[in-house]
Parts: structure tokens; C-alpha cells; sequence
């Protein structure tokens, strides 16, 4: 009698294996249900999505990127639940983590790509060079662009990873030699969800993979294709620095009198009041701190073009282009035709005036 | 290219150079006018020019006995409304830093939440006054498309910093944008309505002193 295929483990039966305790994995359950916002007793629906999902498909993309995301994703503190659910995720193709090279690897990525066809979800970090046909950077002779294309062809849904796949980040900053392109720029047939931030925290990143994979549909997100869990409110709405900016109390440089006091840093260019993300909540390495709460202001690396915006150490509320030689320059063009304006005036009053009189000179 | 970065970027620096031109323009258009008087010898016991100028500016400062009763509300709305746009405007930390970058000048900012009040008390100011317009025949008359137009673009950046500041209605950096975009539109007809009076007022009210003192008027 024929044998049943074996099903592959569920991710509760895998978690088992690894030693993981039911209460362990109900309370990161309730953790990730609530960093996500989700209603109350979303947690257990959350936790038996995750134990009775089989090994997810995964094949990341790594294109023009700095490998930045994936470190923070592995080495930001473990080990840890995330770093579990990652290990456990079926990772079918990842430049930096898996061992296969070279054209072993990219047999991997078409094998995963043809045995979970429809299913499966592509993760990029990195942007996409699209000048010149997308020649600036290859894999394996293949173009970014027409590996990208090809694998989000039968795809499930994509997850751009850091600023660079979401908006194009660096590789797009002016003047983007390389046409360096957001995802959702090339791809537009398929649910994409933006986790940008250079680089993100590993938290969006597991709950957003988790919330896939248990609900097998997408997280609210916002018109940046963020989700609104992670990004719904502004670094500078949840900094423990605000009280200051109220108050009217700033650092006026790294290492003033305010600075030492913990003053609020949008004088030394703090982008926190238009950036979305959670570094002020969910904070790093465990929860231990964020670049505000370091003595640095937010760059503003989850938004758009956060690389062109006029210098990092640029406040907010200034100008983004030197003014000062066109300011100059209007000055002196205004000066000149009042000064002309008020030539013409006086030469036509006088005019006016030899009109009216025009026997005075006579008189004199 | 997003709306904020279009408002701190080109729309800034067009408005910026429109009104620098346009008052620059207007300024010098003026004061280099053939400051005449009338060509009658001065009146006996008359101010010298200079005393009759600066009391001009003085005395306008505050009405007339008889006109105190009738003119008090738009002398005192007058005085809220002013002193709340310069405190608003020069004394909010991001505007000094705005103003900062543009000249290299600074000085301390008031806390943000004051400000705020007196936002909100400037722009009760600015309806006060504009239904003390509608409200006189007299202004009614004697007002003009200007006069409403540019009652509207003052209101509008007190508005939408307000909002801005209570993250009210949109996202932040929406308000932010629509914010700058409303100074933007303020600064462009700055020099061509009547908030040019920013700038002239002292010459007009100074001509004023000097012409009256010459004729020996009481200032």
C-alpha cells in the first residue's frame, strides 16, 4: 500500500523539538499581537496560526544593499524568538546566511520558486538598478531587475526589507547613477508590504512574517504600503524628549549643557516630527535604547528620500536650497526697478508740472 | 518629490524671491519719491521736520480723546494682533531656526505651549476683527477685495500652524507642508496688498507728521 506524502512539520511541532515551552510561545504570541495593535484574543488566533503553519517558502533577494538589514534581522540580540521563527521559516535562497554558492544556490532559488509556485514569499533587501537595462549589478549573470521580475512572478507576496527595496534609499539618493528603483516601482501585480528603515527592526520584521503566515493575509497597512502597527505614529509623538520641545528646551549641539541634560535634539536636526516608525517604543537590542536616547536626533530613515533632505544635522523647519545668492540678487532687481519706478514717477510729475505751469521758468 | 519637500523647496525659494523683490521694489519705489511739502513758508511755533516726523509715528500709536470711545476695539484688537503674530512668528523655536538659516541671527524662543496660546488668541484676534468689519457700514464701504484677501492670508498660516502643532485633520508632515505652503502664499502678495504696510507705516505716519507739524497742526 502506497505510503502518504509526510507533511513537513508544523512550526508549533519544530518549536517543540527546539525545546520551546508552550507558555513561551504563547507569550511571544501576546507580545507580537500586541506591538501589533491587534484586538484582544488575537493572540491565541496569532499563536495557533504559528503552530499549525507549515515551514514557509521564503526566498530572499539581496540586491543593492549593504547587508545591513539582514545583520540587524541575525545579529541584533539572541538568541531570541525571532531568530527561531527565522530559523524555522523555510529560508530557500539567502545570499548571506544559506551555505550553497554559486550556481548550486541559484538551482535552490528555481527549485523553492517551482515546487511552492503561488505560495511562496519573496523577501528583498537592497534597491533595483533599472538604468541601462539593469546592468550595474548582477547574480549570476542575471540582471537585479529580471531576477526580481522572474521570482515575484508566481510569488504569494512581497516583503521589501529596509529603505532601500521600499523607496530605493541610498542607491536612489541624488543622483542615482545607477536609476536605482523601489520595488513596488517594478512590481505592481502583487501585495507588497514596505518595512523600511535603515535598517529595520527585527520586531516589524517578525511580526509582519508571523501575522502572514498565521492569518495568510496582509497587515493593515499605510499609503506607504507600511504597516500601521509599526508605523502609525511619529518617532517624535512617542520620544521621551518631547516633554522638552514643549517646554522649549534644546540642545544646541552634541555636547552643550543641553545635550548633557537630555534636551529635546530638533535644533541638531532631529527628523523624529515626520518620521513613522517605532524605534522611540520598541527601541534596539532588546529594548535597550534608540539613536535618540543614544544623543542622536532621527535621521528619518524609514521615510522616502530620507538621504536628500537637506543634511542630516539640518533642522526641520529651514529651507532646503541656499537661498542666500538668489535672495541677493532679488534684492538688488527690486531695488533697481524701484529705483527706476520712482525715476519715471518724478520725471512724469515734472512733466505734469510744466504742463500746468508752463510759463514758470520764465517767471524765475 | 513629496509635498513637504516641494514646500521647504521650490515653493519656498520662489516665494522668498518674489517677496524679496516685490518689497524691495515697493520700498525703494516709494522712498525715493520727491519727499515735498507744501511750498508755503512753515507755520510760526511749527516742529521741526524730524520732531514732527517721529511725533507722527508716536502719537498715531494710540487714538485721539474723541475717537477713543469709537476706535478702542480696533486699537486694542489691533495691539492683541499684532504683538500675537510677532510673538507667534519671532519668538517659536522653529521659526528662529527657519529664520536662522536664512540670515545666521538667533535668539531664545518662548515654550512651545505658549506660543501656542497665543496663536490661538491671535487668530480670535483675526476673526474679532473681521467681523468688526462686516459688522461696520462704515468699514463695510470702505473695504476692498485686498483688504479681505490679505485678512485670509494672515489667518491662514496661524490656522494651519495651529493644526500643525495639534497634529489636527491629516498626517504631520501634511500639515507641515500645507503650513509652509500657506506662509508661501502669504509672502508672495506680501509686497503687493496691504501687508506692505508692514514696512511703510512708520514713512507713511512720519510724511503724515511732517506735513501736519509744517502746517502747524496738533499731532
Amino acid at each position: 500500500m502506497p505510503q502518504a506524502p509526510k507533511l513537513a512539520p508544523t512550526l508549533g511541532e519544530l518549536l517543540q523539538e527546539r525545546g520551546v515551552s508552550r507558555r513561551a510561545f504563547l507569550k511571544y504570541a501576546s507580545y507580537l499581537s500586541a506591538v501589533m495593535a491587534l484586538p484582544a484574543g488575537s493572540a491565541s488566533a496569532l499563536a495557533e496560526g504559528l503552530a499549525n503553519a507549515r515551514r514557509q517558502s521564503v526566498i530572499w533577494l539581496s540586491f543593492q544593499e549593504c547587508t545591513g538589514c539582514t545583520e540587524s534581522l541575525t545579529r541584533s540580540f539572541s538568541p531570541t524568538l525571532e531568530s527561531l521563527i527565522f530559523d524555522l521559516i523555510s529560508l530557500d535562497y539567502h545570499h548571506t546566511l544559506q551555505a550553497a554558492s554559486g550556481e548550486a544556490a541559484e538551482k535552490a532559488r528555481e527549485a523553492a520558486m517551482a515546487e511552492n509556485k503561488g505560495k511562496y514569499v519573496v523577501v528583498v533587501d537592497g534597491a533595483v538598478p533599472t538604468k541601462d537595462g539593469g546592468l550595474y549589478s548582477t547574480i549570476a549573470g542575471v540582471s537585479n531587475l529580471d531576477m526580481l521580475k522572474a521570482t515575484a512572478k508566481d510569488a504569494m507576496a512581497v516583503i521589501a526589507v529596509g529603505t532601500c527595496a521600499a523607496f530605493g534609499g541610498i542607491p536612489k539618493a541624488r543622483p542615482n547613477p545607477t536609476g536605482a528603483a523601489a520595488i513596488d516601482e517594478i512590481i505592481t501585480d502583487k501585495p507588497i508590504i514596505n518595512i523600511p528603515g535603515c535598517p529595520p527592526i527585527p520586531e516589524a520584521m517578525a511580526g509582519v512574517v508571523s501575522y502572514l503566515v498565521s492569518f495568510v493575509k496582509l497587515p493593515e497597512l499605510d499609503h506607504l504600503r507600511r504597516p500601521k502597527a509599526f508605523f502609525g505614529e511619529t518617532i517624535h509623538d512617542r520620544c521621551y524628549r518631547r516633554p522638552f520641545y514643549e517646554r522649549g528646551l534644546f540642545a544646541e549641539g552634541f555636547d552643550d549643557a543641553g545635550a548633557r541634560q537630555g534636551w529635546c535634539l530638533y535644533k541638531v536636526g532631529c527628523k523624529g516630527p515626520v518620521t513613522y516608525n517605532a524605534c522611540a517604543t520598541l527601541k534596539w537590542n532588546g529594548g535597550v535604547s534608540f539613536p535618540i536616547q543614544s544623543g542622536h536626533g532621527c535621521l528619518g530613515c524609514s521615510e522616502p528620500d530620507f538621504w536628500d533632505q537637506g543634511g542630516f544635522y539640518r533642522p526641520l523647519s529651514t529651507n532646503l536650497r541656499d537661498m542666500g545668492p538668489a535672495l541677493a540678487g532679488a534684492a538688488l532687481a527690486g531695488a533697481a526697478l524701484g529705483a527706476g519706478a520712482a525715476w519715471a514717477s518724478r520725471r512724469h510729475q515734472e512733466s505734469y508740472q510744466r504742463e500746468q505751469n508752463p510759463n514758470e521758468g520764465d517767471k524765475k | 518629490m513629496t509635498l513637504l519637500e516641494f514646500a521647504r523647496g521650490p515653493a519656498l525659494q520662489v516665494a522668498m524671491i518674489i517677496f524679496v523683490l516685490g518689497a524691495t521694489w515697493r520700498f525703494f519705489g516709494a522712498l525715493l519719491l520727491p519727499w515735498r511739502l507744501a511750498p508755503a513758508e512753515p507755520r510760526k511755533g511749527a516742529l521741526s521736520p524730524i520732531a514732527a516726523a517721529f511725533k507722527g509715528v508716536v502719537v498715531k500709536m494710540w487714538p485721539h480723546k474723541p475717537f477713543q470711545k469709537a476706535g478702542m476695539f480696533t486699537f486694542v484688537n489691533g495691539y492683541i494682533l499684532h504683538f500675537g503674530l510677532a510673538i507667534v512668528v519671532f519668538l517659536f523655536a522653529p521659526h528662529i531656526l527657519f529664520i536662522k538659516g536664512l540670515t545666521g541671527l538667533s535668539w531664545p524662543a518662548l515654550p512651545n505651549n505658549l506660543v501656542y496660546t497665543v496663536g490661538v488668541v491671535t487668530m480670535a484676534s483675526l476673526v474679532a476683527g473681521l467681523v468688526h468689519r462686516l459688522r461696520s457700514p462704515v468699514l463695510r464701504l470702505i473695504s476692498r477685495f485686498d483688504d479681505y484677501l490679505s485678512w485670509l492670508l494672515t489667518l491662514l498660516p496661524v490656522l494651519t500652524g495651529l493644526l500643525a502643532a495639534a497634529h489636527l485633520g491629516a498626517r504631520y508632515e501634511t500639515l507641515l507642508a500645507v503650513h509652509i505652503l500657506s506662509i508661501c502664499t502669504f509672502l508672495i502678495w506680501f509686497p503687493f496688498g496691504k501687508l506692505m504696510h508692514a514696512f511703510m507705516f512708520v514713512f507713511s505716519r512720519a510724511m503724515t507728521g511732517v506735513r501736519m507739524g509744517q502746517r502747524g497742526a496738533e499731532l
